[in-house]
């Protein structure tokens, strides 16, 4: 039994080594990595990218996946800048109608998927040209959005010492992470989605509510993709339509490195947070090293990829 | 009474058609200039090409119950090394190789590359049984890197009269790349229809472990799809960047394995795998290109194409799946 748990943990273990493992590498590298506003930014700069993740992990969980997201993300940001910008919109009235938007379409998502047994993959991506679509065609160009309460936002930080402060976005990413690492691992809910993850006809078998945790699953990714796009606005202040363009994969990535299994069942919301804690690193590393061009990030994250992949397939019990 | 699902997007097709006869001037006007075929029709084909070849191979990864994610990425690749090859700086990356002068060298090598990425998404699924999605999910997060790497993250241009005649050129007075989509289906086709190729694909999506039992080399089989989807990935990649005589590793074949996906299932191949149809994955690529020049033609905002698109893949599979169609069955057979 014990060796069991101790496979289980593995991925997730192996992910918190190659992190240390890759932090303390660039750290001894390069002059001033270890300083706490770089880890602070590790926060900071892809909260956004953080809070989406979180909702993709309950997904993959159940053994689904969704492709929207990135796409979610870019026509939010555009839709509350129009809002906020041109229609005169309160920024958290604007921001308060695209999380019930975002929500609803993966309601949507949800709803086709489980009622009519459809392939997740096909209907998200659906969700992608729909949500991108409209973006595009709301605004084709980068609309700005000022308003007197982003101060409000800019306001809310958090004070760690030495003049380094915890910006808005990487609050909302802690309290989206924490929300999700308690509802995955301490409620009713929770254990559904993993009771699907590891086989959904048990599960149904078992008179767990199948049904409404599949097309919750959905419309909480939608909701958390919504609330990515609104922490993008407050952190750049500004819509663009094409914001999140591949954010889809880089959610996907840094849920597959931090070793929840794509056939869904294993993994964690904590695991999710490492793995997005390793992207951060591999691109902060490269800026720090300055030669090194950006390109190399993707194929540092294809090379984790396949390592773990390969590391996860080594683990599972043969069918 | 069982329809073949090819039937449905020929149909769709004729409407869509229908529709442009009557109310769009000049449609299926085709005049010969120079030697080419020109016309709303001839463009069609002419920019369904790529997603037409990616779709080829498509249609026997999804077949073997697979998909292939990264077809939009192997294109950028091929494009990238065939760009960087007809550039034939000798300082730049690949330079050495010195092939500059030679159309057939570089769009050979151009091929082997895409071919070998192919071969790599076979290795994960077939070998290592990783799943379709997540094996070629590495190389499209990574492969637009790789392709980055090799232009050095620049755009590249090259001057190449020959290679552009692959994309601008015309046999016969139809387009090039219609001639070489038209080469590549009759190829595939023999291939997987008169051997027993084919057989074994659809042995292998109804039933991976039946197939096996019975002897069908599985692996064998999932490895020459993914080969050949990187194959047709690279003539696209090619094409793509002999068109504009450059290659651009951000943006050459962005999404493209979206597009190709929904024209294998727009063309009536089940998802679930077994059965295929390499005609409708045509037809259903010519469909979707289709719907763009007609909403391009029209006037109407590009971006509806990406919801037309939207609408269209829900009503597809929707089309295509037994629960609805169950359910819609089931109160007729009750007042039956």
């Amino acid at each position: 039994m014990t060796v069991r748990i101790a496979r289980q943990n593995v991925p997730a273990l192996a992910t918190l080594a190659v992190l240390l493992a890759l932090y303390v590498a660039a750290g001894l590298t390069f002059d001033g990595f270890f300083s706490l506003r770089v880890l602070v930014n590790f926060f900071g700069d892809n909260a956004f990218l953080g809070i989406v993740a979180v909702g993709v992990t309950f997904v993959i969980l159940t053994g689904g996946i969704d492709l929207s997201v990135g796409a979610v993300v870019g026509c939010t940001t555009i839709c509350s800048a129009v809002l906020i910008e041109r229609q005169g919109f309160h920024p958290l009235a604007a921001f308060g109608a695209m999380l019930l938007a975002g929500t609803l379409l993966g309601t949507a998502h949800g709803v086709l998927i489980h009622r009519f047994n459809l392939q997740p993959f096909l209907v998200t991506l659906a969700g992608l040209f729909l949500a991108r679509g409209v973006g595009l065609w709301v605004s084709t160009e980068s609309v700005q959005a000022d308003h007197p309460f982003f101060e409000t936002f800019s306001a809310a930080k958090l004070p760690l010492g030495d003049g380094v402060f915890l910006p808005f976005g990487a609050l909302m990413f802690l309290v989206v992470f924490a929300a999700g690492v308690y509802v995955a691992g301490s409620t009713r809910f929770g254990r559904t989605v993993y009771a699907i993850g590891g086989s959904e006809q048990s599960a149904h078998l078992m008179g767990l509510d199948v049904a409404r945790t599949k097309v919750a699953v959905y419309a909480l990714s939608g909701f958390c993709s919504a609330l990515g796009g609104v922490a993008l606005v407050v952190y750049t202040s500004a819509g663009n339509a094409i914001n999140g363009t591949g954010l889809e994969l880089d959610a996907i990535a840094a849920v597959v490195i931090g070793g929840t299994l794509l056939t869904g069942g294993y993994g964690s919301v904590v695991g999710t947070l490492f793995g997005l804690l390793i992207l951060s690193v591999i691109q902060t590393a490269i800026i720090f090293e300055g030669s090194l061009s950006s390109w190399w990030a993707k194929i540092v994250t294809g090379v984790l990829l396949l390592a773990f992949i390969l590391l996860q397939r080594a683990l599972q019990p043969r069918q | 009474m069982k329809v073949h699902p090819i039937v449905y997007s020929v149909a769709a097709l004729a409407l869509l058609l229908l529709f442009n006869a009557l109310f769009t001037d000049g449609f299926f006007a085709i005049e010969l200039r120079d030697g080419r075929l020109y016309g709303s029709l001839v463009d069609v084909l002419n920019r369904a090409a790529p997603v037409m070849l990616l779709s080829l191979g498509m249609t026997l990864v999804i077949a073997t119950r697979g998909v292939d994610l990264s077809v939009g990425a192997v294109m950028a690749i091929a494009g990238a090394v065939a760009a960087v090859l007809a550039n034939g700086e000798p300082d730049k990356a690949l330079g050495w190789l010195q092939v500059s002068h030679s159309v057939p060298l570089v769009v050979l090598c151009a091929l082997v590359v895409a071919t070998l990425a192919g071969v790599f998404n076979g290795v994960l699924v077939g070998r290592f049984g990783v799943q379709p999605i997540v094996a070629t999910l590495i190389l499209m997060v990574a492969g637009r890197g790789v392709a980055q790497l090799v232009t050095e993250g620049q755009i590249v241009l090259f001057e190449n009269p020959s290679l552009e005649l692959l994309a601008n050129g015309s046999v016969a007075a139809v387009p090039t790349p219609v001639v070489i989509v038209t080469l590549a289906f009759v190829v595939v086709a023999v291939l997987v229809r008169k051997t027993a190729l084919g057989l074994f694909i659809e042995a292998v999506g109804s039933n991976a472990k039946a197939a096996r039992l019975a002897g069908v080399a599985s692996a064998g089989v999932v490895l020459a799809v993914y080969a050949v989807s990187g194959l047709m990935a690279g003539v696209a990649g090619v094409i793509a960047c002999a068109n504009i005589s450059a290659a651009d590793s951000g943006t050459t074949g962005l999404y493209l394995e979206l597009d190709a996906i929904l024209a294998v299932a727009v063309g009536g191949t089940s998802l679930a795998g077994g059965r295929f149809s390499l005609a409708g994955s045509l037809v259903g690529a010519i469909l979707m290109q289709a719907l763009t020049t007609t909403i391009l033609t029209r006037g109407v905002s590009p971006h509806a194409t990406l919801v037309a698109k939207a609408l269209i893949i829900v009503a597809v599979i929707l089309l295509q799946s037994p629960a609805l169609r169950a359910s819609l069955r089931a109160p007729k057979e009750q007042a039956a």
